[in-house]
């Protein structure tokens, strides 16, 4: 008999397209996943407008609960409340620390300014923005001034 | 079918639709890598906002249409889009100053935007503010920085304010519909027209701190709001429909 915390368990550990190393559930994305008369309706938030890995993310989600023959899923989006990175859980920050990507940093948009907290590399806090925007619309492009290494920062929103 | 919405959220994805599709030219032929980057996500931004907006703009419609038939199969006539944001790329100065204009009334009518009584209004600008904030600070940061640049940046800046001032105006063009939704309480939208000074006066102090001179005629284009556009308009439409067109329910 399949249960919300079946499917829950299954779509929280799909890996995000983009950035492997999180998933759909560090993401925070899943927002709610009710029973319905035949089925499961998921809801899911987007976190860009524009972010092309929306999309993808759908099909994969139907795609891995059909592999395990769960075929009665709709899915749904929703944009209220809008999505922010402060959904992402505390683990998710770590995997994003050790693959190289500074984690978003809550402290700093605090005061207005979104800025990485560290280098990923060594941990330097001696930091340059190069771009505001990066390899994809959720990151921005910094330097460590001390390594000298240039890292991806996942920008606050 | 909600014909004052329709207008709302036609006028919203539109201006969101066509700036991207500027914006989106510079792909791989911008001056530097970054600036390439920021124009495109910033486009890709919009790109999604104006989905949300023309999703929204089919459901008001109520004739099953969705945001991909709404924007690939209408004439320029039927496009609500500010004339500012269909006008050319020309120099980069000149885009610069276009994204500048455009996120300073976009944010403002955004903010605004947030306490409609519509639910789906206020949603979509809720998730577009915060994109949208980082346009802004982008666009302005680069405008102040060339503004007061050397003196040829400070001129290229110049000469694409005075060029595309007098279509910003058309940001505060009124239709039959916005008298509507300002009225009426269901739908607690004010007029373009009501953010007008507000807007100027945001623009007044970005552009003393870029040492450039606000231009002081009156004079604005008008037509938008009964789709009569710019030439540039068919230009961009024909492009960027004609695969649509050709190939009906083409899809990836």
């Amino acid at each position: 008999m399949v249960t919300v915390q079946d499917i829950r368990h299954i779509v929280e550990s799909i890996p995000d397209p983009e950035i492997p190393v999180l998933t759909l559930g560090d993401l925070g994305i899943i927002r709610d996943i009710a029973e319905t008369a035949d089925g499961f309706e998921l809801a899911i938030t987007p976190t860009y407008s524009g972010c092309p890995a929306t999309k993808f993310i759908a099909t994969e989600i139907i795609s891995a609960l059909k592999q395990v023959a769960y075929h009665n899923v709709t899915l749904k989006q929703v944009i209220a409340p809008p999505w922010s990175t402060d959904w992402i859980s505390a683990a998710g920050r770590e995997k994003l620390l050790a693959y190289g990507i500074a984690p978003p940093n809550s402290d700093s948009k605090k005061r207005g300014k979104s800025a990485p907290a560290a280098c990923p590399q060594c941990q330097a806090t001696t930091l340059e923005r190069i771009s505001e925007f990066g390899s994809t619309p959720c990151q921005a492009m910094w330097r460590c001034t001390d390594c000298q290494e240039v890292f991806n920062y996942f920008k606050c929103l | 079918m909600n014909p004052p919405l329709l207008s709302l959220a036609l006028r919203m994805g539109d201006n969101a639709l066509i700036i991207a599709q500027q914006n989106s030219k510079w792909c791989g032929h911008a001056p530097t890598l970054e600036d390439d980057i920021a124009l495109s996500n910033i486009a890709l931004d919009l790109l999604g906002q104006a989905q949300l907006w023309l999703d929204f703009a089919g459901i008001c419609q109520g004739k099953g249409q969705d945001a991909d038939r709404l924007a690939f199969f209408r004439d320029s006539i039927d496009y609500r889009n500010a004339l500012l944001c269909e006008q050319p790329n020309n120099n980069f100065a000149q885009t610069l100053m276009h994204q500048y204009l455009f996120d300073v009334w976009h944010l403002h009518r955004l903010q605004i935007l947030c306490n409609s009584s519509v639910q789906d209004v206020a949603e979509i600008a809720d998730k577009s503010i915060k994109e949208v904030q980082y346009h802004y600070a982008h666009s302005r940061g680069l405008m102040i920085r060339l503004g007061d640049g050397t003196a040829q940046s400070h001129d290229y800046m110049q000469s694409a304010l005075d060029l595309l001032y007098p279509y910003f105006g058309s940001l505060f063009e009124d239709s039959a519909d916005d008298a509507i939704l300002a009225q009426e309480t269901e739908y607690s939208v004010p007029m373009p027209s009501s953010h007008r000074q507000s807007v100027l006066d945001i623009l007044k102090a970005d552009l003393y701190i870029a040492t450039l001179t606000m231009p002081t005629s009156d004079f604005w284009h008008k037509g938008a709001v009964d789709g009569k556009h710019t030439e540039y308009l068919g230009h961009i439409l024909a492009e960027m429909q004609f695969l649509q067109r050709t190939h009906p329910g083409l899809e990836w």
